[in-house]
């Protein structure tokens, strides 16, 4: 093990897949010659040459299309998009080929791609580049979608999308790119499967689903109530879909008490999805509403301090497990 | 619209009008050099994109087109919300997230929009804003009006479906659309041989049954002459013109790029050859003006630019309730354009 950031996680994740099997390639805008517009894929133009880590111009649909293509005839393509926000570009492309193409097709043509690309705003950039866009991809049926909160879960889970025959929409937070953590040596092939939450903290007061950027501040908050003597159980999904419902079910059994957080918008989604099941699952053990923290229903605002009122920060969710502990 | 019969180039350029143009360019440079400052200070975030070393185009084009035409570009829009007339104070409380500002905080760098000023937004999705203009270009068509839409984008665009589509429908409608490319030879780090297979954008013109144009635009008298005829065309119900405008950008893409992907020679080079605000300073000088009137031009630029900063480090933070405000119009008239809106 040692220390490494999200983003170099993500980098090695494709360096020993792309050195593990030849028909694995990146393409995307600035992913060669500039190393990526958030560095991600620094390096890798030097290692594996022009031909597998390709250089597009701004076309998200054809480029996106390009790899569906080639994944519908053997070949396993990492599709970046240079954010998230642009792949709305590239929707009909996701949605009505990679996702539906397989059973469209009675299995005749799997699609083994990954769509990656930073997920959800940074800091200011306004409304047209500030997406959370995991609700509009977890709504298709036929695409996985997986959006890994540390460093290790970014390899991890990365390596086993790449090697999926489905098309995976990989969503990296883009704030968490500095992140550091802890990540099995170079080389040490760890794969972490799709569908598996983490529970990442224990606690015996109320269960917290969350990741993301999110997935930080709630362990922030979990800390500073523990001094309260709350004890927060905090469970990283890590893929939405698949969604791991049982371990988060198991632990609301435990705790009785269950929020979301998340940073996409409040109406439907991956968050009001967990409702459900938790619902459904373990609507006998439950001692009060479960109840979410999420972004403003809002486009994002460009002034910081209206951004901070719309992304879920620490205030919203300490009140939201307050008041699901009837403690407010 | 005199400008029609000339010859491009040849248009006398009145003494006047160059030093309202050199006024306006100079405001665009140091606006945005104060910009630059202010986001080291942390006062601007996000992204922000500079026009500098582009001026001309957005100054040359205003002084082609009538204050009931329409504009709209991309993310790189400080220089147009200018000439269309936004206030400096208006664009620099916009990137400092003030409600003062020209989208009242909400939009900053990439998003300024001015109702009243016919100026239809800086947009972030590259190409998308092309489909929009086609749809303003219907609109004066449908109300059979003589208003013409430009619309302006740089060549990276011209490779995505929003630019294909839009141009594709504006061409078979014969839509009162000006398309300008403004080739400043970068689409972010990539240069132009990587990311277009033609090498002449103004090719893709006959495709969609358009005339084009295609020049240097550092020279501000060029560009409103040449400007002007593709909008007396679109204005005689003649259909829209692909113009591509050959220029260069002295920043990086934007500020969060150092640029390493071009070499300091090449841009002090371009620098040295076709800085437009130079140029328009020369044109100034030969047409009659003395060095002192074009000290009080930069002079009166200094004030106002340093009364925008002023002014936009004073006034109010954006609003909360704006934010929530706007998410959805309240009218349910159908009162046809709205033009309101903005500060
Ligand atoms: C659909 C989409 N894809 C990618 C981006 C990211 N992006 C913003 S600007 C840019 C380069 C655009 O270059 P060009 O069109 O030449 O305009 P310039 O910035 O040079 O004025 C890119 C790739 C985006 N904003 N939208």
């Amino acid at each position: 093990m040692r220390e490494i950031t999200y983003r170099d996680a993500l980098k090695e994740a494709m360096a020993e897949e792309m050195e593990r099997d030849p028909r694995v390639f990146v393409m995307g805008e600035e992913v060669g010659h500039y190393q990526g517009a958030y560095k991600v894929t620094r390096g890798l133009l030097d290692q594996f040459g022009a031909e597998r880590v390709i250089d597009t111009p701004i076309a998200e649909a054809g480029f996106a299309g390009v790899g569906v293509g080639a994944a519908m005839t053997g070949l396993r393509p990492i599709i970046e998009f240079m954010t998230w926000n642009f792949s709305f570009v590239a929707f009909d492309q996701i949605v009505n080929n990679a996702a539906k193409m397989y059973q469209m097709s009675a299995g005749q043509y799997p699609v083994p791609i990954v769509f990656r690309g930073p997920n959800a705003s940074a800091r200011q950039v306004g409304a047209q580049h500030s997406h959370a866009v995991e609700p509009f991809y977890c709504n298709v049926p036929g695409l996985a979608v997986v959006y890994p909160s540390t460093p290790r879960d970014a390899k991890g889970l990365l390596k086993t999308s790449i090697r999926d025959d489905n098309p995976v929409v990989f969503l990296e937070g883009e704030t968490l790119y500095n992140v550091k953590g802890d990540v099995p040596d170079a080389g040490e092939d760890e794969t972490i499967p799709l569908g598996q939450a983490r529970v990442v903290r224990e606690g015996r007061h109320v269960t917290v689903v969350t990741w993301g950027r999110p997935f930080y501040t709630v362990l922030e908050v979990a800390n500073r109530l523990s001094g309260e003597g709350i004890e927060i159980e905090v469970i990283d999904p890590r893929s939405l879909r698949p969604l791991d419902t049982d371990t988060i079910v198991q632990s609301v059994k435990k705790t009785n008490r269950c929020v979301v957080v998340h940073e996409h918008w409040p109406y439907g989604g991956p968050g009001a999805e967990i409702v459900d099941r938790v619902t459904r699952d373990a609507f006998d053990y439950l001692d009060a509403p479960i109840l979410r923290a999420t972004n403003l229903d809002v486009p994002m605002p460009y002034a910081l301090h209206l951004e901070n009122k719309v992304i879920v920060g620490p205030d919203r969710i300490e009140k939201t497990i307050r008041d699901v502990l009837y403690k407010s | 619209m005199g400008s029609l019969d000339m010859q491009p180039g040849e248009a006398p350029a009145a003494r006047d009008e160059l030093a309202r143009m050199f006024h306006s360019m100079q405001l665009i440079r140091r606006i945005e050099e104060e910009a630059a400052r202010a986001y080291v200070q942390g006062k601007i975030g996000g992204f922000l994109h500079l026009y500098i070393g582009q001026e001309a185009i957005a100054v040359g084009v205003e002084a082609a087109i009538r204050k009931t035409d329409w504009i709209i570009t991309t993310y790189r829009d400080h220089g147009f919300a200018l000439t269309r007339g936004t206030s400096a104070r208006g664009v620099m409380a916009e990137l400092f997230g003030k409600d003062a500002g020209c989208a009242r905080g909400l939009g900053g760098s990439m998003h300024m929009f001015d109702g009243p000023n016919r100026f239809l937004g800086g947009h972030g999705i590259v190409g998308g804003h092309c489909s929009l203009a086609a749809g303003v270009g219907f609109r004066c068509k449908y109300l059979k009006n003589d208003e013409v839409v430009l619309c302006f984008f740089g060549e990276g665009a011209t490779n995505i479906g929003g630019f294909h589509e839009g141009l594709s429908l504006a061409g078979l409608w014969k839509l009162p659309v000006v398309f300008v490319c403004e080739n400043n030879m970068y689409s972010m780090g990539t240069p132009l041989e990587r990311t277009l297979p033609a090498k002449d954008i103004t090719d893709k013109a006959p495709g969609y049954g358009m005339a084009r144009d295609r020049f240097e635009g550092q020279d501000v008298i060029e560009v409103r002459d040449r400007i002007a005829k593709a909008v007396a065309r679109a204005r005689d119900g003649e259909g829209p013109t692909l113009i591509e405008i050959l220029t260069y950008r002295f920043r990086g893409h934007s500020m969060s790029d150092p640029g390493k992907y071009r070499t300091s020679e090449e841009v002090e080079e371009r620098k040295r050859k076709g800085d437009p605000v130079r140029i328009a300073r020369q044109r100034l000088l030969e047409a009659g003006a003395s060095e002192d009137d074009v000290a009080r031009i930069e002079a009166q630029v200094e004030e106002e630019v340093a009364d925008a900063v002023k002014f936009a480090d004073e006034s109010e933070p954006a609003k909360e309730s704006s934010m929530l405000d706007y998410v959805l119009a309240r009218t349910t008239s159908g009162d046809g354009p709205r033009e309101g809106g903005g500060a």
